[in-house]
């Protein structure tokens, strides 16, 4: 959380910085399209990333991690095909065409579901707590808003939830919450009097405060 | 194996794999996603026509210039304004950026009173149909972690000075909710036409990093490889 330095924005940033960005990128996209794991899964992945080795290097290398770990646990290639970097024999799944890339990347629809899904067990105004767990799989509710209490700011709908869709591809409809939480509820008395971080929850994370 | 390698001497080349002027090996990870292309295309998963159309999009179609005409368009037309707060997704779609990291717009007003600003602890979360692929910064470690408890400091660093009345927003974008700041529209503008205001309109300042300035740098203009401010 602290010690981390300047933010240094580099002027006038390319998109990608090296060609190899490019092609992880795209491989990790393209990959992701063969359906065998969703996003969630795809940033859990990454999250397994050793802390020291994650800190340590660049973005598309965490990308890159990640896509090398799904690609062998969710069976589009062997480990030992990983290792050598040879294929053994064909994918068996068919590759996204370049004709079909336009249509694959206007999607409308991605982690909402229908809101009458699931009656919402809290709405604007209300206050609630962010419990206190600290699941070892996947969750979206960072550390730092972990038994808080916040405001309700507002009820975003029903989406897929995020913990159980990684963990196994269920989508479980649940309602998402933009939650605030004020600055000194979150770091203390030394915080901005007027300072307020807003985190969108999913009803699983909160109970009433 | 990180590819950082620090150059003394100026040049406007972009790194590649070449063994060029610089006569370097290609690296570690340079190897690695070569050969893990070359693994995945003779299994037949993934088409490298395809992998360039990926690539031509983000680098050069889809970028901060959409969320200006966004923008723009909130400033001079009060019902589209009205539309993009209340439906953002929905007003967005009717300027046709739509797509993957998109799905789910909410836009948020800065105020005289209220100074709205977007980080992903998490991860690097970003509206890319409005705003192109997030900037390195972005996705960094200092701006992640410090937004949140320090936002006043990290805008400081970006030159914007808050006065201690206004309320500053921070919102974590920890679900697939993406989050795009409409800037305030700065005094001096006025007469101006929707393409011109658009021209003000930086990709920071959609962050919420950054204020729109009357008389701004081209910082929204397409592609986005000319201009990422």
């Amino acid at each position: 959380m602290h010690g981390f330095g300047p933010v240094n924005p580099e002027p006038n940033e390319p998109v990608f910085h090296h060609e190899w960005e490019r092609r992880a990128f795209a491989l990790n996209l393209a990959a992701g399209f063969l359906g065998r794991w969703n996003i969630d899964m795809g940033r859990y992945a990454r999250e397994h990333m050793p802390p020291a080795e994650y800190l340590a290097t660049t973005y598309y290398e965490h990308w890159l991690y990640g896509l090398e770990r799904l690609l062998v646990q969710k069976g589009l290639v062997t480990a030992s095909e990983l290792d050598a970097m040879r294929a053994d024999g064909p994918g068996g799944v068919k590759a996204l065409s370049p004709a079909d890339v336009p249509k694959a990347l206007r999607n409308r629809r991605a982690a909402r579901m229908d809101d009458d899904l699931v009656v919402p067990r809290f709405k604007a105004g209300d206050r609630v707590r962010t419990k206190n767990e600290h699941p070892t799989g996947h969750t979206r509710l960072p550390r730092y808003a972990r038994d808080k209490v916040g405001v309700v700011d507002r009820d975003h709908g029903v989406f897929i939830f995020a913990d159980e869709h990684a963990a196994s591809g269920q989508k479980i409809p649940q309602h998402c919450y933009a939650v605030r939480f004020e600055g000194r509820e979150l770091w203390g008395p030394h915080a901005g009097p007027r300072d307020a971080v807003f985190v969108d929850c999913f009803e699983p994370y909160l109970e009433p405060a | 194996m990180s590819d950082h390698h620090r150059h003394d001497h100026d040049h406007d080349h972009e790194h590649d794999d070449r063994p060029g002027p610089h006569g370097a090996p290609l690296t570690d990870v340079q190897l690695r996603v070569r050969a893990l292309e070359s693994l995945l295309v003779d299994k037949g998963l993934v088409d490298p026509k395809a992998l360039d159309a990926l690539i031509d999009t983000y680098e050069t179609k889809v970028g901060p210039r959409n969320g200006a005409l966004v923008v723009a368009k909130a400033w001079v037309d009060p019902a589209f304004k009205q539309r993009l707060l209340a439906d953002s997704t929905a007003a967005i779609a009717e300027l046709g950026y739509i797509g993957r990291q998109g799905e789910d717009m909410v836009v948020l007003e800065n105020t005289p009173k209220v100074h709205n600003v977007v980080v992903c602890t998490l991860c690097s979360c970003y509206p890319w149909p409005v705003l192109g692929l997030p900037p390195v910064w972005y996705k960094s470690g200092p701006y992640r972690a410090r937004t949140v408890i320090d936002p006043r400091g990290v805008l400081r660093e970006f030159g914007v000075d808050l006065a201690d009345d206004v309320e500053v927003r921070v919102w974590d974008s920890t679900a697939e909710l993406r989050y795009l700041v409409l800037p305030e529209r700065p005094a001096g503008t006025e007469g101006m036409t929707e393409e011109q205001l658009a021209e003000l309109v930086t990709r920071d300042s959609m962050i919420g990093v950054a204020v729109v300035r009357a008389t701004g740098r081209r910082g929204a203009g397409a592609p986005p490889s000319e201009a990422s401010r």
